[in-house]
């Protein structure tokens, strides 16, 4: 049962995934062509309305709306009325040659100013980024080429932050539960998440690691509600959800860092003879020139770098999905207003219909880096049977 | 590119952030919570195994209970047939005796009646030869009124007698 079950979901996750990473890459290429095809324009667009003083009638641009959505930002960006952006302004935290720098984002007054001497670049090639500029003698600003340290608290880190007070909160209110009914049967939030705790436990945990699997349990239950409830959130479009936290490959990279930093560190003697010295490989394959270790220590490597890029590029990839089906609105609307009342008919009932894929996408992604994560404990622990 | 390119800032707060969170929900969420359903699964099957014990010993309890119940009816059937016997032999017994009895007490009886009729008859003859002979002393002392008469009667009883 427990393996059909398994089966059943890496292969609708296998489906799934090639769906959804065929539509990314789809996106990707058309959405950041349309970036750089839409450039120009933007700039150009810029030039004539400074001529005509006419900033209403900015052109609609769909590839640097779906990618200002996805990428992280130094104030979170809620909603604009007419010239009126409402955003809720964030810490910004820099280091700077050894003194620490921190000040809101709202003084930065979304990029138009500079302050204490720092500017938040929205064109190329810093563009999101906070430089350091002097001004010059002829009153214009020099961009200074050495870039403090950023550690803001961006749109980001502020949702990491917000979804991980809020797991230890629901966790340890499930605790307190299971403290407070002991010997009863769970109830309220502890039996939603029993199931998926147990899931976790005996099918991920148990079934892929074996002996030592009460060892990474724990880290195994942080990784995949971890990833779960920030997916939910990020599925979630109005503050403080909405932020593209497991869709940020930083975020991904530093989980796939810990699974990868666990695997090295509670390898035994077996996991390291069968990436040097694997047994059953002909010696010429090792010898003069050692080709299998070299495919093995790459493997080592590999292995985290998928896990961060499957999360990130699938995350990421409903995210640009859902953005593009509601840009579809604008564009067609700029062409005529009929015309975008006339796609919204369709964009609406797509853009719901990848929310609810999504919506399955994050408990799938949540399982698959879990699982992948646990299969590696797995290989590292392996008791050698020779 | 800067979709793929991570932040310094980001890194950092993750690492701190994430580390937190392992720390805090290991210590205060996964340890609890794993010892609390490890120890519910325990008594569960604490629970089922003596379930099943118990009602293997019920089992055990029902067949000591149909055995002595099977022993009781064996032995109340033995009772029952011994009773019986018993009072078969006891009405044989009665009526065996009260058969000697009733024989010995019809000889008994027939033994007084012949007692009875032999001592009527000895009585009877009795009385009939006292009868004759006051009869006969009657008749004789009518007679032997006459001298003569006596003495012929005499002489006559006398012949008889020299003729035996």
């Amino acid at each position: 049962m427990a393996y059909l079950k398994l089966d059943f979901i890496t292969l609708s996750d296998c489906m799934a995934e090639k769906i959804v990473r065929f539509l990314f890459v789809f996106l990707m290429i058309s959405g950041v062509g349309n970036l750089y095809a839409a450039e120009p324009v933007a700039e150009a667009s810029e030039t004539s309305s400074e001529h005509s003083n006419n900033h209403g009638k900015e052109k609609f641009d769909a590839g640097k709306m779906i990618i200002e959505h996805v990428i992280d930002s130094h104030e979170w960006h809620i909603a604009e009325i007419g010239e009126t952006a409402i955003s809720v302004p964030l810490p910004i935290i820099l280091w700077d040659n050894g003194s620490l720098v921190m000040f809101s984002s709202s003084k930065f007054h979304h990029g138009h100013d500079s302050y204490k001497g720092y500017r938040l670049m929205s064109e190329e090639p810093y563009k999101g980024k906070i430089v350091k500029v002097t001004t010059g003698a002829d009153g214009q600003e020099v961009v200074n080429s050495e870039l403090p340290l950023d550690l803001s608290i961006t749109k980001t880190a502020f949702a990491l932050l917000f979804s991980t007070i809020l797991l230890s909160l629901i966790f340890i209110s499930v605790a307190s539960a299971y403290k407070r009914r002991e010997g009863q049967a769970p109830s309220g939030l502890q039996s939603l998440l029993e199931p998926l705790i147990l899931f976790v436990r005996d099918d991920i945990a148990k079934s892929s690691i074996g002996h030592h699997y009460e060892k990474f349990t724990p880290f195994l239950l942080t990784v995949f509600f971890f990833i779960l409830i920030n997916n939910l959130l990020g599925l979630i479009p109005i503050f403080p959800g909405g932020a593209n936290v497991t869709g940020n490959i930083a975020v991904t990279g530093v989980l796939a860092l810990f699974t990868f930093s666990l695997t090295t560190i509670s390898g035994n003697k077996g996991y390291w003879k069968h990436i040097f010295n694997a047994p059953g490989v002909p010696w010429w394959l090792k010898l003069p020139i050692p080709l299998m270790p070299v495919v093995e220590l790459v493997g080592v490597f590999t292995k985290p770098f998928v896990l961060m890029v499957r999360l990130f590029a699938n995350i990421t990839a409903g995210h640009i999905i859902i953005l593009g089906f509601m840009s579809l609105i604008f564009i067609f609307g700029n062409m005529a207003p009929g015309a975008g009342y006339g796609a919204s008919l369709v964009s609406v009932p797509f853009a719901i219909f990848m929310g609810l894929l999504e919506f399955l996408v994050a408990f799938i992604q949540a399982y698959v880096f879990t699982l992948l994560s646990a299969i590696y404990f797995g290989m590292a622990t392996e008791e050698s049977h020779h | 590119m800067e979709l793929v390119s991570p932040g310094i800032g980001l890194i950092f707060w993750m690492v701190v952030s994430f580390s937190i969170l392992l720390f805090v929900l290991t210590r205060f969420a996964w340890k609890p919570i794993m010892k609390m359903i490890k120890e519910r699964e325990t008594s569960i099957d604490e629970a089922l195994k003596a379930a099943s014990k118990a009602r293997q010993e019920m089992e055990g309890l029902q067949a000591d209970h149909q055995k002595l119940i099977d022993e009781a009816k064996e032995e109340r059937d033995g009772i029952l047939k011994e009773a019986r016997k018993l009072r078969e032999k006891m009405l044989d017994d009665s009526r065996e005796k009260a058969l000697v009895e009733y024989n010995r007490m019809l000889d008994q009886a027939r033994e007084a009646i012949e007692n009875e009729k032999k001592a009527a008859i000895t009585e009877l003859r009795n009385e009939v030869a006292t009868l004759s002979i006051e009869i006969a002393e009657k008749l004789m002392r009518q007679k032997m009124s006459e001298a003569e008469k006596q003495d012929s009667f005499v002489r006559k009883l006398i012949d008889e007698v020299k003729i035996n």
